[in-house]
């Protein structure tokens, strides 16, 4: 996983630690600068009512995924129960506790992608990876989803890879998009 | 059709970049253009604005040439280069890149030419597509912040619900509460503590109906508007805090929304002592994580407040009982975006267009099998008919209209026999369809009414939150029976179990997704049951979208008993006497058609025995 490499590469000496007041451990966390960046989110929403949901979009923006000890790490800081966080994160779908890959392939499952055939475009995605949805490929690379409506529409079907949409495509032209990536 | 327009001497070329815009490379197209106006000494002359989406998405990237709105669509950057020289410079229009009317070959040049935009009426949308969205200078131009001004130096809130009442307004996320009483309510909710407390100001961005995205093109095309409009609404109720709840999948939409907060921030129409005035008040983002019961108002506070998205009973109902247990307003956008123009030009000029209980226009999404996909915004009232065939102009590959699903997971289809009734929350309710958010995805007869009814309850049941028995339950019950008949495995009993399931589920849900969850079934149930029993009855799909393998009989009446079929069966499962009708044996049958293909009577039918009572889906 390209996330954990990177984990590895970053690694610095001086382990962050602290105290988990529900498992009754100490916990040590690597990866310095990434729990940096953390704190600097965590600094802002400290005291701002309400946050939580908010703080966790940053940290999965950081991390790549929401892994067990950064969750407790966010509890902690924050003063809620590692379950209240366990609960947010495991309520909505857009927060992942896997790993994932360099891309992100969305395939768009709303309405009108649905009536256009997204359905053999994501069969045909799932093939050609060999992978199903909320899966990541061996080597990596690509993670696929499906998601709701992305509210482009209007080219439908639809399927995002990391920032780019790709609009009015069939299920042909799937190998062809992959090799850009 | 109505827009606004920018007052300054240059003129401007618009090129859109919303959403769907921007992912056919519009970027490109207006730094092209930037360039070319460069190089030819034109700058000063000609503004490019990048504006926000003008609604015909399909269309793929254009130029829009103002004052005259002459529209260059589907461009490449050489194109740009193509236009720059002959329109700009020589004066002459480019035949090629104009809009071609499908059916005739017919070239369109202006907007008010082409029926998709002249058949609409623009209040909501009034400057999507026109100005560029964050900078203010351009809503400034076309009116912005006035209402807001006149609100806080002249209006008292008594007067501004008033007029908010007066128009008739209604609320667009769905319900169509009217607005202006759902404000007097909240004034009228008392704080305990008024020096500490406030009461909030929430705008529903979620947008999660899937088929929809009138709320997205109004935030990144005119995201001023609305927070114009949500300073008016605090002021009215008395609140001094607002937030934006935006779904994480509107990326763009935050992007503009977070930088028009931060310039009307510093321009003084948010903040402290707003336009100087004692009135205070501040908005902030709160984006969702991908829920879609989080629309719903008290799931969607509870998100706010960084809980898992549950929603709880009413009453209290946010008005009384909100954010933090303070009295809270919330408002869909469309709803919001409405409010500042009808402020200026008061009530009664929005109550001119649309009908009499539901005054104004609706902004529509249209997708799914039509030629003009894209958004469109038209009066209250407006029929189907007209939607489809003049705005959407008409169905594409010279195939059939079918079905339009309104009103998303929780709506249901309209059929042939509904094209002429007026669209408005009141005559859909009746023929069991909802105006819902706006979505309008319009289906030819290659889809299987069954399927889609499955596809949403797939929707719902992956969406519903669990709280609730009945539709944690209940719509996962539903799902599989309706797997089991798209499958080819549907029983007799099936659709009163549905239907029995339906009327449990609406009756005793905790909130509106499982008491909506059921309509898309029993909608399509009441006007296509023909296609569920061909489905459960004969294993076969008549739209030929589901896999399943049709049944096969040989028609008593026809057969002449030549025993080819039973010589040609592979299985050996049909028999019968020579001269005599023969029979299949539909257990043991495997259906490979060999029979139906070889029969030189035709007697050997698989399915569509039925389809010709009905003709699309009508009896
Ligand atoms: C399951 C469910 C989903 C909803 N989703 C939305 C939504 O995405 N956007 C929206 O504005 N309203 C949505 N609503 C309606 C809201 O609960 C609420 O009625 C609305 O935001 C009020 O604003 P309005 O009066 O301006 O329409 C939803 C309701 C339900 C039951
Ligand atoms: S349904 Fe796919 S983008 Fe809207």
């Amino acid at each position: 996983m390209r996330v954990e490499e990177q984990n590895k590469s970053t690694k610095k000496t001086h382990p962050v630690k602290y105290k988990d007041n529900d498992l009754q451990q100490t916990v040590i966390v690597k990866d310095d600068e990434k729990y940096e960046k953390l704190d600097l989110v965590l600094d802002e929403y400290e005291d701002v009512e309400g946050s939580l949901v908010t703080v966790l979009h940053q940290a999965q923006k950081i991390f790549g995924h929401l892994s067990r000890d950064v969750q407790i790490y966010v509890a902690e800081r924050l003063g809620v129960p590692f379950a209240e966080v366990y609960g947010v994160v495991s309520f909505y779908s857009l927060f992942t506790v896997q790993p994932r890959g360099e891309y992100t392939i969305e395939v768009c499952m709303g309405t009108a992608c649905y009536v256009k055939g997204s359905g053999k475009i994501l069969e045909k995605l799932k093939s050609q990876l060999g992978i199903e949805p909320g899966e990541t490929t061996e080597d990596g690379k690509y993670t696929l989803e499906t998601t709701r409506c992305l509210g482009a529409c209007s080219l439908a079907p639809i399927i995002k890879i990391g920032d780019d949409v790709h609009g009015n495509i069939t299920a042909e032209q799937i190998s062809e998009i992959l090799t850009k990536y | 059709m109505k827009g606004g327009k920018i007052l300054t001497t240059k003129m401007h070329l618009l090129v859109c970049t919303g959403s769907a815009c921007l992912s056919a490379k519009a970027k490109g197209i207006a730094e092209t253009l930037r360039e070319e106006l460069h190089k030819n000494n034109l700058e000063s002359q000609y503004r490019v604005i990048e504006t926000g989406c003008i609604g015909s998405c399909e269309l793929g990237p254009k130029i829009i040439v103002s004052p005259e709105e002459i529209m260059y669509h589907g461009l490449t950057p050489d194109d740009v280069k193509q236009i720059v020289q002959e329109h700009l410079i020589n004066g002459q229009i480019v035949e090629k890149f104009l809009y071609e009317v499908p059916e005739t070959g017919e070239k369109k040049a202006t907007l008010n030419e082409i029926s998709f935009f002249k058949n609409q009426i623009k209040i909501a949308l009034r400057n999507c597509g026109f100005i560029n969205p964050v900078q203010i200078e351009d809503y400034l131009a076309t009116g912005g912040y006035q209402a807001l001004t006149q609100v806080l130096h002249q209006m008292t809130p008594e007067q501004v619900i008033e007029t908010v009442k007066r128009s008739g307004l209604r609320g667009r996320g769905g319900g169509g509460f009217p607005t202006g009483i759902k404000w007097e309510l909240t004034r009228k909710s008392e704080l305990k503590n008024k020096k500490m407390d406030t009461k909030y100001v929430i705008c529903n961005a979620d947008e999660g109906d899937p088929g929809a995205f009138m709320d997205r093109s109004i935030l990144e095309g005119d995201p001023h508007s609305v927070l114009e409009a949500m300073a008016i609404a605090g002021f009215a109720i008395g609140s001094r805090q607002g937030y934006v709840y935006v779904r994480a999948e509107y990326g763009l939409a935050v992007e503009r929304l977070d930088a028009a907060i931060k310039i009307a921030k510093r321009y003084g129409a948010l903040g402290n002592n707003i336009f100087d005035s004692d009135f205070s008040f501040d908005i902030e983002i709160r984006i969702g994580a991908g829920a879609f019961v989080c629309g719903e108002e008290t799931a969607l506070m509870n998100s706010v407040m960084g809980h898992r998205g549950h929603p709880r009973p009413k009453p209290p109902f946010p008005a009384q009982k909100g954010l933090w247990n303070k009295p809270t307003l919330i408002n869909n956008v469309e709803t919001l975006a409405n409010i500042p123009i009808i402020i200026l030009k008061g009530g009664d000029w929005y109550r001119q267009y649309g009908t009499e209980k539901s005054p104004g226009t609706k902004v529509f999404a249209l997708t799914g099998d039509i030629n003009n996909t894209g958004l469109i915004e038209v009066p209250m009232g407006t029929t189907l008919r007209t939607i489809v065939f003049d705005l959407g102009g008409g169905i594409p590959d010279e195939r059939e209209f079918k079905a339009a699903q309104i009103g998303g997971p929780s709506g249901g289809v309209l059929t042939r026999e509904h094209l002429d009734i007026p669209l408005d929350y009141d005559s859909l309710l009746e023929i069991g369809a909802m105006v819902g958010s706006g979505g309008l995805v319009i289906m030819d007869e290659t889809s299987c009414m069954v399927d889609i009814a499955k596809f949403y309850l797939d929707f719902t049941q992956d969406e519903s939150c669990g709280k609730c028995t009945p539709c944690r339950v209940g719509t996962k019950r539903m799902l599989e029976i309706l797997m089991r008949i798209v499958d080819g495995e549907g029983q007799e009993e099936d659709l009163e179990e549905l239907e029995s399931l339906s009327v449990l589920i609406k009756d005793t849900s905790l909130c509106g997704l499982g008491l909506s969850a059921p309509n898309p079934v029993l909608s399509t149930m009441k006007y296509f049951r023909d296609e569920y029993e061909a489905h459960i009855l004969d294993r076969y799909c008549p739209a030929g979208v589901c896999n399943i393998k049709p049944k096969y009989r040989i028609d008593p009446e026809t057969c002449t008993g030549c025993g080819l079929c039973a010589k040609v069966c592979p299985e050996n499962v049909i028999k019968g006497e020579k001269r005599k009708p023969h029979q299949i044996d539909s257990e043991a049958c495997k259906k490979c058609g060999l029979c139906y293909e070889k029969c030189p009577v035709g007697a050997i039918t698989r399915g569509e025995s039925r389809k010709h009572l009905s003709i699309g889906g009508v009896r």
